[in-house]
């Protein structure tokens, strides 16, 4: 008998088995607290429907698509759709809110912390996600699987990360290792102890 | 203590903090406008609604001159979210408007509280600041609940939305919003806070509100499917220990949360203090992640993806992250610590004299109820406890109130609460000697320090550090 506590309710119970479990309970004077589902609703998605929603990707490379780029086509990519926010030299554009790319690197206990992609972001599979999930701004979830590859690498070759002829994709993305790879700590708060 | 912003903040930073004193400058400069045009200054500074009646009245003596009781729809003297109505010189002499206002009410003419906007190069990625000095009693208004974009606010038909469970389950599932109403549901008051409350005043007083240093907060009674009847519903698999909540907005917002949260207290809302939630709120569906950090509270929600390990999203690893002096960062960083601020008497408010004053303001911790709010009016040497408005509730602000007699002499005013934890709300020095003192200090997230007001001889009420 499954209870209201067991958090791994079982999923292959059909809709049938719960309406008669529910109503079961009901017969059995089990007050309405005690119908703890499952209720059945909702439709099963069709694997297509899943795939297409799954573009959150994982940073040892899960859900990666295939498709692959260099900087040296990122660049082009870049220069149009990118520049006029994050500047020609990948530093940004303060008129835009474009933030800065590229720099920064070892100054994140110097006094004053430049944060980008290259001085701070931990994971390479995060710059996939974020730019084909946002970018560009003006035109977000526009650019082909190749194309954001492609400005990936563009982006950590001009970090000085990896090398302009690099090919990036869905096995080499994941083992691109960022310079702030083991810049972060948990969180130990209440960090300021006052109780009483 | 002697910290140099530029030791405290990145260069960005710093240009958002003055960006952002400029904007509260506008606004103040707005309504002392209207309050140098009119005769009203004797009262509690800021106070827009008086200045607002006069100017409506000068109309409603051009309306004497014959004029219908046809509002002026177009009126750009008409605050958001209301109708500018001619007055009559005595109501009680002449029918009001007619029942006639389409089914849905709007507030007064004569009330003018607003957000503000912070002011970014684009106004699709921005935040807005609630009026906290004005507000009474525990529940923020809908229209004027703090709001965080990322790319502007999507409008969305609820009968085409869909959420998706999926990943590390036995049985993914897509749920209509029809579907997520079937389920039972629950109705719970919380705060939501954004862990960049306060940025700007950690190394010197720097807005003059409460609105500003404060007003990325707010508390709503939410409603929806507890995520856990959602879960047992899909039956999660052994190894499963985060949940990807993704929204439906052009930053498609991503956050990685713990799986433990989800199962605990995280909730599916689709209402919002009984009605649907706004759309900047969320609409049709937003996830609510009780004490932690705002950003975590994925609105426009479409899908939720179990997995063993977190994504690692922009958002929890560029942002939300809070860098320390030695160059290190937290992650995951999700609670907020218990908090508390005095709404009135605050910054830019003037009190017209000697006598009582009942000191009131809002408390609130992501870690479970607030036990105690205590309130010192000479600067910390000695404190008495506020009384605490009732029923308290965990994860949810609590009004206080202390009733205080003010002699005329310059004072300083602090609150401090205690959560059920036993844990008391620190001093802003004590975070940054823990956090970081000199050099970077990038820790711009999560400041829960005491908060001090001056008053001077004059009744004038200002922004000060005091430790």
């Amino acid at each position: 008998m499954f209870t209201t506590t067991d958090k791994r309710w079982p999923a292959t119970r059909t809709m049938n088995t719960t309406a008669a479990l529910i109503v079961g309970l009901y017969l059995g004077g089990a007050s309405a607290e005690d119908v703890g589902g499952p209720y059945g609703f909702g439709a099963a998605p069709s694997e297509a429907e899943l795939e297409a929603v799954t573009i959150a990707i994982l940073p040892d490379g899960r859900h990666l698509p295939a498709g692959e780029g260099t900087a040296q086509t990122g660049k082009a990519v870049f220069e149009t759709k990118c520049l006029a926010c994050h500047g020609a030299d990948l530093k940004g554009v303060k008129e835009t809110g474009g933030a800065a790319l590229v720099g920064g690197r070892g100054t994140l206990a110097s006094g004053a912390a430049v944060k980008t992609v290259e001085s701070y972001w931990p994971y390479a599979t995060t710059v996939f996600d974020y730019v084909r999930r946002a970018m560009p701004f003006d035109a977000p979830g526009s650019l082909s699987n190749d194309e954001v590859y492609a400005l990936v690498a563009y982006v950590l070759a001009q970090g000085g990360i990896i090398e302009e002829t690099d090919v990036i994709n869905a096995d080499s993305l994941a083992k691109v290792k960022m310079p702030n790879r083991d810049g972060f700590i948990p969180d130990p708060r209440p960090d300021v102890r006052n109780y009483n | 203590m002697l910290i140099k912003e530029d030791q405290i903040y990145d260069e960005d930073t710093l240009r958002q903090i003055d960006e952002m004193a400029a904007a509260e400058q506008r606004h103040l400069a707005a309504l002392k406008e209207d309050l140098e045009a009119c005769d009203c200054k004797e009262g509690m500074f800021p106070n827009p609604t008086k200045a607002m009646g006069r100017r409506s009245f000068l109309t409603g003596g051009a309306m004497l001159a014959g004029a219908t009781l046809v509002p002026r729809l177009s009126s750009a003297a008409a605050p958001a979210g209301a109708f500018e109505f001619p007055v009559p010189p005595d109501p009680t002499k002449m029918q009001g408007r007619p029942i006639d206002d389409g089914g849905y009410g709007s507030r007064s003419q004569f009330e003018t509280e607003a957000r503000w906007r912070y002011p970014t190069a684009t106004k699709l990625s921005s935040w807005t600041m609630s009026p906290l000095a004005s507000q009474v009693g525990n529940i923020t208004p809908s229209g004027l609940h703090f709001e965080r974009h990322h790319g502007g606010i999507p409008t969305i038909d609820p009968r085409r939305h869909a959420l998706y469970v999926h990943g590390m389950v036995g049985k993914p599932l897509k749920l209509t919003m029809d579907d997520l109403k079937r389920f039972p549901s629950v109705t719970r008051k919380h705060f939501i806070e954004c862990s960049g409350n306060g940025l700007t005043e950690w190394a010197k007083p720097k807005l003059k509100t409460v609105q500003g240093t404060h007003g990325l907060v707010s508390t709503s009674e939410w409603t929806g499917v507890p995520l856990s009847t959602i879960l047992r519903e899909v039956g999660v698999d052994d190894g499963a220990a985060w949940i990807l909540a993704e929204g439906s907005d052009a930053a498609v917002m991503t956050r990685s949360i713990p799986l433990d949260k989800c199962w605990d207290d995280a909730l599916l809302a689709y209402g919002q203090n009984g009605e649907a939630i706004r759309p900047e709120q969320g609409y049709p569906l937003r996830l609510v992640a009780p004490g932690f950090e705002g950003n975590t509270h994925i609105k426009w929600l479409r899908r939720l993806e179990i997995s063993d390990i977190p994504f690692q999203t922009r958002e929890e690893t560029s942002k939300y992250t809070d860098l320390l002096g030695d160059g290190k960062a937290r992650q995951f960083s999700f609670t907020m610590d218990a908090k508390s601020v005095i709404t009135y008497p605050s910054g830019e408010m003037k009190i017209p004299g000697p006598g009582f004053y009942e000191i009131t303001g809002l408390a609130w911790s992501g870690r479970g109820r607030i036990r105690r709010v205590e309130i010192t009016t000479d600067g910390g040497q000695t404190w008495h406890n506020a009384s605490l408005e009732g029923p308290i509730q965990s994860i949810c602000t609590t009004r206080f109130r202390y009733g205080w007699i003010w002699d005329g002499n310059p004072a300083i005013l602090q609150s401090r609460c205690q959560d059920e934890t036993g844990y008391v709300q620190p001093t802003i020095k004590q975070l940054v000697d823990v956090r970081g003192m000199s050099g970077t200090f990038g820790s711009i997230y999560h400041l829960n320090g005491i908060q001090s007001w001056a008053i001077a001889a004059n009744g004038e009420v200002s922004n000060v550090h005091h430790y």
